[in-house]
């Protein structure tokens, strides 16, 4: 393991162009009666094509904003974009008109999400829902429409697909049901994915079951996919890189492999001990004190500073940058060496 | 669906000799001389006495008496024959002549409430919190708030004595220009509920999951509240409609009195104030009838518009 020295670096390191889609310095709070809620606060992240970036963090952390933000379905109020740029290919989505934006859903960027039961909507069959996508915006006829929705349900793996298209979401398992909403953001042949917590309603064979099919599919259409989830086990076979969220900020970002053999933010090594483990027997289960901050009073310095156990003054003062590890890994602790080093060991 | 039809049937059967028996035994049994009651106030001869006797089979007494009526009633009722209400009118021959009336009534007053309440309901909805909503809720509340017994008659002065922009009573066989006024005072009441009713399910709709996959979808506003959530915001709207209709076509007796129309509630209401048992027996048996049909109506309307119900 090498030991690059530490550097502090700006807030977005990447270089001009070239990123399929990136987020640069995105800040969103959303403004609600009782105050306002930080909830981005400067997050950058980039995806290149045909990878796949997994954006870990908590409920809160703010990974599913920033895919909503992506998307350009955030509902707006109480959610407020307050600065940043989310580039697609070059052009910065955010300086877009909706109807630019809306071409943009489904055709270059699609998502699926957490719940399918409550994600399709109740009162139509599967079949018509996804048919609709290419009704509406490729113009197709009903029969071409049909056609290509079974496809679009083989690819995913529904058995008996063209039996299936007059059912309705609730007649499906919840894996079926999950395979229906990835059918529908393939529809329009997407270029980047993003998978928003895709197995969490699902029971553990059935998670591992759909991990597997966005992998197959996402090498076999060349597509690029942003996967997020708060399960550290889902992460591990699938993606190249991960971001780690907390309180609205990308803590840590590493590409998998060094991610999970040393961490290098306290946070990501917390998450990594909590994991039950079958070759450590007759230990209790680490866990991480404390709860996640209120955003809409964030702590000062360093926002994990309250749970941390490397805490010190210059954390409560101090928020810390981005510092580089060597591979292109970062981290925003101010002990990321230290921790790093703990890790390694 | 099929099953759940039948079901409903057998479940419509049970209702139906439930309340006609409830209705049967309430009207006749505080009365104590019924055929004395079916004379006023001229005197009965023994003979007429034993007649009648005889024929509405009195001489058996206690609950086997009380029964032994009910099933006879019963068996005229099933066989389409209402009876004859103490004036001497075929109660079927009352009801033919005063439905069409309330028909007409209710489908005027379901036309308002689906034209403007539903529609306002809908545009409130989606902008939610703006000044059309307030306004709306404002104006419901104010409607919700005044009885018909106080809206129909300061409608019926307002805009039929004072401005006379509408007749001020119907009187016997009258016109739909005539029954216009009564049909939105009676249709106000519930275009308020309805109105309300669609705001908060277009409202809820509007911030469903589907929605946002909807978006994500990339399809055009005006489709994803079109289609998408319309289509499940009306499913508790239509069934309030149906039950609604059940209740309009049933009669409103503050609304009909008031503007003179002899619909069924007109008639209901006279039969109660001159205490013709016969009469609102046979109304009631009617609207039990009515009722029990719409709300199987509702029911099977609800399984087709919710499939999530359909197999239950």
């Amino acid at each position: 393991m090498s030991q690059p020295a530490v550097q502090p670096v700006p807030a977005s390191p990447t270089p001009e162009g070239g990123h399929l889609l990136e987020v640069r310095d995105l800040h969103v709070e959303f403004r609600t009666g009782e105050g306002v809620a930080k909830v981005i606060n400067g997050v950058s992240y980039h995806l290149d094509a045909g990878e796949t970036l997994a954006v870990l963090g908590e409920s809160g952390s703010g990974k599913s904003v920033t895919a909503q933000a992506i998307m350009g379905i955030l509902d707006t109020p109480p959610a407020h974009v307050r600065a940043g740029q989310i580039r697609y290919r070059g052009r910065d989505l955010l300086g877009q008109s909706e109807e630019q934006r809306r071409q943009v859903r489904g055709k270059e960027i699609a998502m699926i999400f957490q719940d399918a039961l409550s994600a399709l909507n109740p009162v139509f069959p599967v079949g018509w829902q996804v048919g609709e996508t290419l009704r509406q915006r490729e113009g197709m006829s009903r029969a071409d429409a049909r056609a290509r929705t079974v496809e679009l349900m083989d690819l995913v793996r529904i058995p008996a697909a063209a039996s299936r298209l007059g059912d309705y979401p609730h007649q499906f398992s919840g894996g079926m049901r999950q395979r229906v909403m990835i059918a529908m953001a393939l529809a329009l042949n997407p270029k980047v994915l993003i998978a928003d917590e895709p197995t969490t309603a699902l029971d553990v064979t059935v998670q591992a079951q759909i991990m597997d099919l966005l992998a197959d599919l996402r090498r076999d259409l060349d597509m690029a996919m942003i996967l997020i989830t708060h399960d550290l086990g889902v992460v591990a076979g699938v993606a190249d890189r991960i971001a780690v969220m907390y309180a609205g900020r990308i803590v840590e970002h590493a590409d998998v492999r060094s991610l999970y053999r040393a961490p290098a933010h306290p946070y990501t090594k917390g998450l990594l001990e909590s994991i039950p483990r079958l070759d450590v027997r007759g230990q209790a289960l680490s866990t991480i004190k404390g709860l996640p901050p209120n955003l809409m009073r964030i702590p000062s310095g360093c926002p994990f500073h309250p749970r941390c156990p490397y805490v010190q003054q210059v954390c409560v003062d101090v928020v810390p940058h981005d510092l580089v590890l060597g591979d292109g890994r970062t981290s925003a602790c101010h002990f990321a060496q230290e921790v790093h080093d703990d890790s390694a060991r | 669906m099929l099953r759940f039809i039948l079901r409903r049937l057998l479940q419509m059967v049970l209702a139906f000799f439930g309340t006609t028996l409830i209705v049967y035994a309430l009207m006749f049994a505080g009365q104590g001389d019924p055929i004395q009651a079916l004379a006023g106030e001229r005197p009965v001869t023994a003979a007429q006495r034993a007649y009648l006797t005889e024929k509405f089979h009195l001489d058996a007494t206690g609950v086997g008496g009380f029964f032994y009526r009910y099933f006879d009633y019963l068996k005229n009722l099933l066989q389409g024959d209402l009876g004859q209400s103490l004036t001497g009118r075929q109660i079927g021959d009352i009801l033919a002549a005063a439905w069409p009336v309330t028909v007409k009534l209710a489908l005027i007053a379901m036309a308002v409430t689906i034209v403007f309440g539903v529609t306002a309901g809908v545009i409130a909805g989606i902008r939610r919190a703006g000044i059309f909503d307030n306004a709306t809720l404002v104006l419901t509340l104010l409607v919700l708030g005044i009885p018909t017994i106080v809206l129909a008659p300061l409608a019926q002065y307002l805009l039929g004595v004072r401005w006379q922009l509408f007749p001020p009573t119907a009187g016997a066989d009258p016109d739909l220009y005539a029954l216009l006024l009564p049909g939105i005072v009676l249709g106000s009441l519930s275009l308020a509920t309805a109105l309300r009713l669609t705001r908060t399910s277009v409202a809820e709709n509007l911030r469903a999951d589907y929605v946002r996959t909807a978006r994500s979808k990339g399809l055009v506003k005006r489709r994803i509240v079109g289609v998408h959530v319309l289509r499940n915001s009306l499913i508790p709207v239509v069934t309030f409609l149906g039950v609604e209709l059940g209740n309009l076509m049933s009669g409103a007796i503050i609304t009909e009195g008031v503007f003179n129309i002899p619909g069924v509630g007109f008639n209901l209401f006279r039969g109660i104030r001159t205490e013709d048992g016969p009469l609102v027996v046979g109304i009631v048996s009617v609207l039990v009838v009515v009722y029990l049909v719409s709300n199987l109506v509702v029911d099977v309307l609800y399984a087709v518009l919710d499939p999530r119900i359909r197999y239950e």
